[in-house]
C-alpha cells in the first residue's frame, strides 16, 4: 500500500480524467476515419445497381410475401410444434425412474445437439434409401416439420428440463399429498409451471428455428414450396442481380427482431416478480 | 375419524438415522402435538404417516390397514389424509378457488359445480370466502396457509397432518392460522401437529409428544409434558423455547 498522502496528491501533467477524455476522442476519430474511407472506396453506383435494385424488388415482392414468407412460417411453425412435443417428452424421460428412458433421452440430446442441422436434413432426404417405399406424410412439408422438429427438440428438452427443475419440490409433494398420482401431479401442477418459466427461452428457440428453416432448401423444393432464403437465391439468379437476397434477409429481420423483443420483454417481466 | 398406530418406525437418510424406533398412536378425535428441537425427526415422523417419506423399517397402521405394506395404493391412503406444509405449497399458477377444486375434480371425480360449492364452503370456514378469485401471490402468508388448510379440508380427510404450519409466518399472522386449527380441533378432527407454538399445544392438544434425536422422550397430556416435564431434556428444551432470552 502506498501512503495516503502520495496516492491522493494531484497529478503532475494530465489528470486521469483528461487522459480518459483524450482516449475517447481518439476512438471517435478512428471510427469516423474508417467510415469515411469505406464511403470513399465503395462504388455507390454498383451497390445501388446490385443490392438496391427497385425494379427487381418490386417484381419479386408479391411472391416474396405470398409464397416465400408464408412457407417459411409454415415450416417454422410445424417444426416448432413437433420440437415442443418431442422436447417435453424427452425432458420427462430424462427425469424418469426407468433408467433406459433416461439413457435414450440423454443420447438423443447429445446426438442432435452435436450434429449440424444441415446434416440432419441431408439424412432426412436420404431416408427413402434406408426404408424403401417409406414416405414421410406431407412431402416436403412433412420432411421439414420432422427435420426442424428433431433438431429443436434436443434444445427444447434441455430448456424444459431446467424449467421442471425450477418448480419447487413442495409443489409435487402438495399434489401427491392431495392424492394425485405422480403422472397427474406432473400434468396438472408441475408441467404448467415449468412451461411458464421457459416461455422466454422458448421464444428465443422460435427465432433460431425461423432462421434454421432456410435449410429446407436442401430437401429439394418446387417453386410453390420455396422459402425465403431459396426464394432470394433463385430470384437473384433469374434477374442476375443479388437484390432479392438482401430483400429476403430483411424479411427475416421483420420477424426475428420483434420476436426477440418479445422474448426480452417476457424475460424482464418474469425477473420482476411473480 | 381415524386412528394411527406407529410401530417401531425407523428412517435413515443414507447413513444418518433420523428416526430410531418410534412407537406411538393417535386415537380418533385426538389432537396430538409433536414438539422438539430442530433435527429431532418430528417432521420426518409426520411425513412418514402419509408416506412422503418411505420408512426404512417399522409399520404405520391407519384405521387398521398397514399402509407401509408395499402393495397398498398410496394415492388412496393419501386421500384420507390432509397435509399442511410449513411453506404452504399453494399452486401459484392457479387461483385460490382452483387450488381448492383441482384435486376434488381430478382425484375424487367431483363435478365442477359441486367442487366449487365445497371449495367456497371451506374457504368461508377459514375466513377467506372473498379471496376465491385471487392468486396465491396476492395473499399474505397467513392467508395462504389458511387456503392450504381449506384445500386439504375439501378432500374430506379423516386425519389432518400439520408440519410446522406457522413457522414461516410473520408473528402477527400466526394467530389467524392457529384460530382456524383451534376450530378444527373443536369440531372433533383428528390432528397431528408438529409445532413450536407451546401455548397452542397447551390449550388445544390432548397429548403432547416431545422428540429428541430420533426418539420419543416424553409422551403425555400437556399438563404433564409442558407444565411438569419429567425428563431433563424436555425441561431444557422447554426453558429455551419459553424463555429464549434466558
Amino acid at each position: 500500500m502506498t501512503a495516503p498522502g502520495t496516492a491522493l496528491a494531484p497529478h503532475r501533467g494530465l489528470s486521469p480524467r483528461e487522459r480518459r477524455r483524450i482516449g475517447r476522442g481518439a476512438q471517435y476519430a478512428l471510427l469516423v476515419a474508417v467510415v469515411v474511407a469505406l464511403a470513399c472506396f465503395a462504388d455507390w453506383g454498383a451497390i445501388r445497381q446490385s443490392f438496391l435494385n427497385a425494379q427487381v424488388v418490386s417484381d419479386g415482392l408479391p411472391r416474396l410475401f405470398a409464397v416465400a414468407l408464408k412457407n417459411t412460417v409454415i415450416f417454422t411453425a410445424s417444426g416448432y410444434v413437433v420440437g415442443f412435443a418431442l422436447g417435453m417428452l424427452l425432458a420427462l424421460m430424462r427425469q424418469s425412474s426407468v433408467a433406459p428412458y433416461r439413457w435414450i433421452a440423454a443420447t438423443y440430446i447429445e446426438i442432435f445437439r452435436g450434429v449440424p442441422a444441415l446434416v440432419i436434413f441431408l439424412m432426412i432426404g436420404s431416408l427413402p434409401l434406408a426404408f424403401p417405399g417409406f414416405q414421410i406424410p406431407g412431402g416436403v412439408y412433412g420432411q421439414a416439420a420432422l427435420g426442424l422438429g428433431l433438431v429443436s427438440a434436443a434444445y427444447m428438452a434441455e430448456t424444459f428440463r431446467a424449467g421442471l427443475q425450477a418448480v419447487p419440490k413442495g409443489q409435487m409433494e402438495a399434489a401427491r399429498s392431495l392424492g394425485m398420482s405422480h403422472g397427474r401431479a406432473m400434468l396438472s401442477i408441475v408441467v404448467p409451471q415449468a412451461v411458464r418459466v421457459v416461455i422466454p427461452p422458448l421464444t428465443n428457440e422460435l427465432v433460431l428455428l425461423f432462421k434454421d428453416s432456410s435449410l429446407v432448401l436442401f430437401l429439394g423444393v418446387t417453386a410453390a414450396q420455396v422459402e425465403l432464403a431459396k426464394f432470394g437465391n433463385d430470384q437473384a439468379s433469374t434477374f442476375a442481380n443479388p437484390t432479392p437476397i438482401l430483400a429476403s434477409g430483411l424479411t427475416y429481420l421483420l420477424i426475428t427482431i420483434p420476436l426477440g423483443y418479445v422474448a426480452r420483454r417476457l424475460e424482464s417481466r418474469q425477473g420482476g416478480g411473480q | 375419524m381415524s386412528t394411527v398406530e406407529i410401530k417401531n418406525l425407523r428412517k435413515s437418510f443414507g447413513k444418518l438415522e433420523v428416526l430410531k424406533g418410534i412407537d406411538f398412536t393417535v386415537e380418533a378425535g385426538q389432537v396430538v402435538c409433536v414438539i422438539g428441537p430442530s433435527g429431532s425427526g418430528k417432521s420426518t415422523l409426520l411425513r412418514c404417516v402419509n408416506l412422503l417419506e418411505r420408512p426404512t423399517s417399522g409399520r404405520v397402521v391407519l384405521d387398521g390397514t398397514e399402509i407401509t405394506d408395499p402393495d397398498v395404493d398410496i394415492d388412496a391412503v393419501r386421500r384420507r389424509l390432509g397435509m399442511v406444509f410449513q411453506q404452504f405449497n399453494l399452486f401459484p399458477h392457479l387461483t385460490v378457488l382452483r387450488n381448492v377444486t383441482i384435486a376434488q375434480e381430478r382425484v375424487l371425480r367431483r363435478g365442477r359445480a359441486e367442487a366449487e360449492r365445497i371449495a367456497r364452503e371451506n374457504l368461508e370456514r377459514v375466513g377467506l370466502g372473498e379471496k376465491a378469485d385471487a392468486f396465491p401471490a396476492q395473499l399474505s402468508g397467513g392467508q395462504q396457509q389458511r387456503v392450504a388448510i381449506a384445500r386439504a379440508l375439501a378432500m374430506n380427510p379423516s386425519l389432518m397432518l400439520f408440519d410446522e404450519p406457522t413457522s414461516a409466518l410473520d408473528p402477527e399472522l400466526v394467530g389467524d392460522v392457529l384460530g382456524v386449527m383451534r376450530e378444527l380441533a373443536g369440531d372433533g378432527m383428528t390432528m397431528m401437529v408438529v409445532t413450536h407454538e407451546m401455548n397452542f399445544a397447551r390449550e388445544v392438544a390432548d397429548r403432547v409428544v416431545f422428540m429428541d434425536q430420533g426418539v420419543i422422550v416424553e409422551d403425555g397430556p400437556p399438563d404433564q409434558v409442558i407444565a411438569a416435564p419429567r425428563h431433563a431434556r424436555t425441561r431444557e428444551f422447554l426453558s429455551r423455547v419459553l424463555h429464549p432470552e434466558g
